[in-house]
């Protein structure tokens, strides 16, 4: 038998003696019908050695492409972000990653310790007075900021938001509001790509305007005068930012978000397909008890040391049932510890750094796809690590094909979702980039004509 | 030796200056002297990145962040990493939460380029690799659950009830039934009741009987026509499967009414029973107990779900479909309830589930659910001794004793137990569930345990009874901290460090 | 001006009523019981209500709660709820050691005249208490 059994033959033998039992398969007997019993193996196929399956394994990862093999100037809300190696050294130890829930806060003071780090840390990146232990991802995250606004909103059912906000957020909002007694109000894009119009929609059953800023075409938003409109109409504000631009643009509570959300990805967490990921989330004080899932507190122990615990429990499904703040119960507590070491490493001057490079970066490759004869700028204004292009061409695909055969991921096409983008696609630049790198994107506009 | 700096907090060891991380110098250029390649930025780009934002859009200075060296951070979180109990360290017989080995190779494999660092927005053309494994799996789930519509999108398994209770909500309303009732079994976990709160369900408790079965008798009290689905535990939260279930899951359909399994426990029947088998109209896995995912800490899981044929029109998109030798992603049916998530799922979750599952195959996976039936009996045959096990002689993987007479003679509480089972290195059993045992203390030993462990964590059971009760309730007393104040906690909370704050 | 337990009344989810008349009617003074406040351990936070909200007999107007568990106040009486005691959740401890005088919660206006008649008597109550505590 492969596999990670115990028992030999001897043990099974001694301990069905000591049950009392002539065979499992008595046991099982005494307890599950015959009638529904399965009396056939799974066709899932035989055991597997290690040797062969990782042999196979690595042959099923060579058919894709991955940053292994390819350069990628792809985002739409994930990120080629440079992950340093203290990361995966530190979150690769068993004692963090085969650990459970800190439910035993006198075993689990290195995990507790790490959750209040890390609430710490999202409440400095965002200046908003509290912080969850970390949610599903960016998408249920915004979800569930939305669903607390509607909690706190007494009786308000309305969500404003705009195109410009993720559309598997969106999406994602409208699946969850199928069987809730609310509604959203979607207000298109405006000509520069950002949301004013959100501010015309807005009215005195408004529970709350989410927003995205930089928003999903990269377009920063002016948060400030959205937030101004949405408190005088007494409606909160759902801010998703991205956390590696809080190194050069003014925080969620600055420009007057009421909860703040992210997907957190970027800071340490490999792209992996989609996840798993982290959703942030920090808020205002007084919104503290309709913060869904875990957080970490400070308090004593009996001997008047200094430690951390699960706190603010009451909260949650577990004792609240049907009546708690959200269902979660599983967070993402292994990626919290890699954005937790990875802004540890990173510090303030790193973090500003890294939104330096990402800016000037985007800069520049904006300036060479507007030198171009195939492409142009969709949007003049400022953006912050990406931006949509139009391929005058308009045959998005096809030159993304030609790109990914050339080692490059060129970008996100964004006819998916914006039908009156469908000659367009998002190109982002993350501080790994070169020069070098973003130049042979650009020069692959001649490529198609070469085949 | 322990070193008792690395409890300070990383916001105290802060230093001004102090740096781990730089980038190579910046190899664009400046807007201004467009042309000239090779030109340097003086000042880290800070007066470039003035011109191409608004004053208004930029901060001062960036947030403010500890400044560490790289040995500070090593050293910290090394640290503070010894200060856990964790399956790689400690026998962790965590009721219902299935604290299995977590293979090596897995993390191995998932960590390879081609399935850890794919953008979640490649063309499907640029990953047939890892579409193949997702298509796989997605076979293997339906296989192993005996229900044939497979979502991989939730990513935990309180996300998978919630998509279920919404697939089964989408059904109703398009068959036209307004159904607005979701019952749950008074031993349930308490996200099921939420997670039909969030679907806009009203719940109602069906009570359990004396010996931990469904009170068939109060669910067809309750059960009517606004009943959309019954969420049931099986085995259940008491580690005990229903020997009435084919009755349940009839008196439910004939109301019209489905069935949803809650599949915490799966790792008691892979291979014995299948839920479709015996009625589920719906359920999740979580892989990260039945298929070994680590927890991480408490998390990430993922909470794939599958459902039978007439419901899986439903289910959320994409789902990984096969043409031939091709592998696409299919996100064209009307009837979708759309997504719950964004991007594709936990897939680095998904992967260690697809090894898990080759490395063991139909006969091994059934092995694996045997071998946890018989070490929670034998660890059962040996508790019963020294608890009340109120539940009988026989469970499947898991177990529920009880410290209440232990509580009445000599004023030995189950949190007791929990605490000083500490000191004696194992992790605790989970205690004060299910809600309908007193002082429970819920044992599940998983088949990663030998039987050496097992008689080990119950000589140490059996000696904490025998101890003095003043011992017991100082426990623990090896650990790093005694026991918390979780009062003072909740009562003023203080749930971020601040500069000036004493330590 | 202690409030004697013996004298007040009592509702099966273990609010007390103390009633009294001013000029405009009857006032119903709402607390826990000492009973309750003992079984529920240590209190870590308190939901109170607003003044000017109507309530019903019976109807949740706030909750209390400890480190694991929740529970709801219920109001005795129907009415308005005319005062609050809103500094009682800043200091849970006095509620802890005085529940029927610095404890007390809501002050109602009884509008309902029934009301009153389904309370118990000390007496009835502390039979109920025996019951649950064996």
């Amino acid at each position: 038998m492969t596999g990670y059994l115990f028992h030999t033959d001897e043990d099974r033998r001694a301990m069905l003696a000591a049950i009392g039992a002539e065979s499992v398969q008595q046991i099982l007997d005494a307890q599950v019908p015959a009638d529904v019993q399965l009396r056939r193996t799974l066709r899932i196929g035989d055991a597997t050695d290690e040797l062969t399956l990782e042999s196979e394994m690595r042959s099923q990862a060579a058919k894709n492409a991955s940053l292994g093999s390819h350069i990628c100037f792809m985002g739409g809300g994930a990120y080629d972000h440079f992950i340093p190696a203290v990361v995966d050294e530190l979150a690769g130890r068993g004692e963090f990653y085969t650990s459970y829930t800190p439910y035993q806060a006198e075993v689990s003071q290195g995990n507790l310790q790490v959750m209040f780090e890390y609430e710490t840390l999202v409440t400095q990146l965002t200046g908003l007075a509290v912080s969850n232990a970390s949610l599903y991802d960016g998408g249920s995250a915004a979800v569930e900021a939305v669903l607390m606004a509607i909690a706190a909103g007494k009786g308000r059912t309305r969500v404003i938001t705009s195109s410009a906000v993720h559309p598997h957020y969106r999406q994602t909002l409208a699946t969850y509001l199928e069987n809730l007694d609310a509604s959203c109000v979607t207000v298109p894009l405006d000509a520069t790509g950002t949301s004013t119009a959100v501010i015309d929609a807005i009215d005195g059953d408004t529970a709350c305007v989410l927003i995205q800023h930089p928003n999903f075409l990269g377009r920063l938003e002016d948060v400030r005068a959205i937030a101004d409109a949405a408190h005088a109409a007494g409606a909160l504000v759902v801010h998703v930012f991205d956390p590696v631009s809080l190194g050069l643009l003014k925080r969620p509570a600055d420009l007057g978000a009421d909860i703040a959300v992210a997907e957190g990805q970027s800071l340490g967490s490999p792209l992996a397909y989609g996840g798993p990921y982290l959703g942030m989330m920090a808020c205002r004080e007084e919104l503290i008890r309709r913060l869904p899932g875990r957080i970490a507190g400070q308090t004593i122990d009996r001997r008047g040391k200094r430690c951390w615990v699960l706190t603010l429990q009451t909260r949650e499904q577990h004792i609240r049932r049907d009546k708690a703040t959200s269902n979660i119960c599983s967070n993402q507590a292994l990626l919290a510890l890699r954005a937790t070491i990875h802004l540890s490493l990173l510090g303030p001057e790193g973090l500003r750094e890294t939104a330096t490079h990402c800016a000037l970066k985007t800069d520049y490759a904006r300036r060479r796809f507007a030198q171009s004869d195939r492409f142009e700028l969709v949007h003049e204004q400022a953006v912050f690590k990406e931006f949509v292009v139009r391929d005058r061409e308009n045959d998005v695909r096809g030159w993304m094909s030609l790109a990914t055969e050339q080692g490059i991921l060129a970008g996100v096409p964004l006819e998916p979702w914006y039908p009156e983008l469908s000659d367009c696609f998002l190109v982002a630049v993350t501080e790994k980039r070169t020069k070098a790198e973003i130049d042979r994107l650009v020069a692959l506009e001649h490529a198609a004509a070469a085949v | 030796m322990r070193n008792t700096q690395s409890t300070r907090l990383i916001f105290e060891m802060s230093r001004p200056g102090r740096r781990a991380h730089r980038l190579p110098p910046i190899d664009v250029p400046p807007i201004d002297i467009e042309g000239a390649d090779d030109a340097a930025l003086g000042d880290d780009g800070a007066s470039a990145v003035r011109r191409l934002f608004e004053p208004s859009q930029l901060a001062e200075s960036p947030p403010a962040l500890p400044e560490l060296a790289e040995g500070d951070v090593v050293r910290h979180f090394v640290n503070l990493s010894t200060l856990n109990m964790s399956v790689d360290t400690h026998f962790y017989p965590l009721g219902s939460c299935t604290m299995k080995y977590n293979p090596k190779r897995n993390e191995r494999i998932a960590s390879l380029p081609g399935f850890a660092h794919v953008h979640p927005l490649q063309d499907e053309s640029t990953i047939q690799g890892l579409l193949a494994v997702l298509y796989e799996l997605q076979e293997m789930f339906a296989e192993i659950s005996g229900l044939p519509g497979v979502s991989l999108q939730p990513a935990a398994g309180a996300h998978g009830e919630l998509t279920a209770l919404m697939v089964a909500a989408a059904h109703f309303r398009s068959i036209g039934q307004n159904r607005d009732v979701v019952l749950t079994a008074d031993s349930a976990h308490g996200t099921n009741p939420a997670s039909a709160a969030m679907v806009g369900y009203e719940t109602r408790t069906v009570k359990s009987q004396a010996n931990g079965m469904v009170d068939v008798q109060d669910l067809k009290a309750k059960l009517d026509d606004r009943v959309a689905v019954f969420m049931l535990t099986n085995p259940n939260t008491l580690g005990l499967f229903d020997s009435q279930i084919l009755e349940i899951t009839r008196c439910v359909h004939d109301q019209g009414a489905l069935i949803y399994l809650d599949g915490a426990n799966m790792n008691a029947i892979l291979g014995i029973t299948r839920p479709g088998d015996f009625g589920a109209d719906l359920m999740h896995y979580n892989p990260h107990k039945t298929f070994s995912g680590p927890h991480g800490g408490g998390g990430p899981g993922a909470g794939p779900i599958c459902v039978r044929d007439f419901l899986a029109k439903y289910l959320p998109q994409p789902i990984v479909v096969r043409d031939g030798d091709r592998y696409r992603l299919q996100a064209d049916g009307s009837d979708s309830i759309g997504r719950v998530r964004s991007f594709f799922g936990n897939v680095g979750v998904l992967v260690r589930a697809y090894c898990y599952i080759r490395t063991y195959g139909g006969e091994g996976l059934r092995r694996v659910s045997e071998d946890a039936v018989l070490g929670a009996n034998y660890l059962l045959s040996r508790v019963k001794h020294i608890l009340d096990v109120p539940h009988g002689d026989r469970c499947m993987h898991e177990f529920v004793a009880s410290a209440s007479k232990l509580k009445k003679a000599r004023g030995l509480t189950a949190m007791d137990l929990a605490k000083r089972i500490l000191d004696y290195g194992f992790h605790a059993p989970t205690v004060y569930f299910p809600l309908v045992v007193d002082e429970a203390v819920m044992v599940e030993p998983t088949e990663t345990e030998s039987k050496e462990t097992l008689d080990a964590f119950a000589e140490a059971l059996f000696r904490i009874t025998e101890e003095s009760a003043a011992m017991v309730h100082e426990a623990p007393h090896t650990t790093r901290i005694s026991r918390p104040d979780d009062v003072a906690a909740a009562r003023r909370p203080i749930v971020r460090w601040e500069p000036g704050a004493p330590n | 001006m202690t409030r004697d337990p013996s004298r007040l009344l009592y509702a099966k989810s273990h609010e007390w009523a103390d009633i009294s008349e001013d000029s405009e009617g009857k006032v119903a003074t709402i607390g826990i019981s000492s009973f309750a406040i003992e079984q529920l351990t240590d209190l870590v936070y308190m939901d109170l209500p607003t003044s000017g909200k109507k309530v019903q007999a019976g109807e949740e107007f706030g909750e209390v709660e400890s480190v694991k568990a929740v529970s709801p106040l219920y109001s005795p009486v129907s009415g308005e709820i005319i005062e609050v005691h809103s500094d009682l959740p800043e200091n849970l401890d006095g509620l802890k050691d005085d529940p029927y005088d610095f404890g007390w919660i809501i002050k109602v206006r009884i509008s309902g005249v029934g009301d009153i008649d389904g309370l118990m008597d000390h007496a009835a109550y502390q039979r109920q208490c025996s019951e649950e505590g064996g």
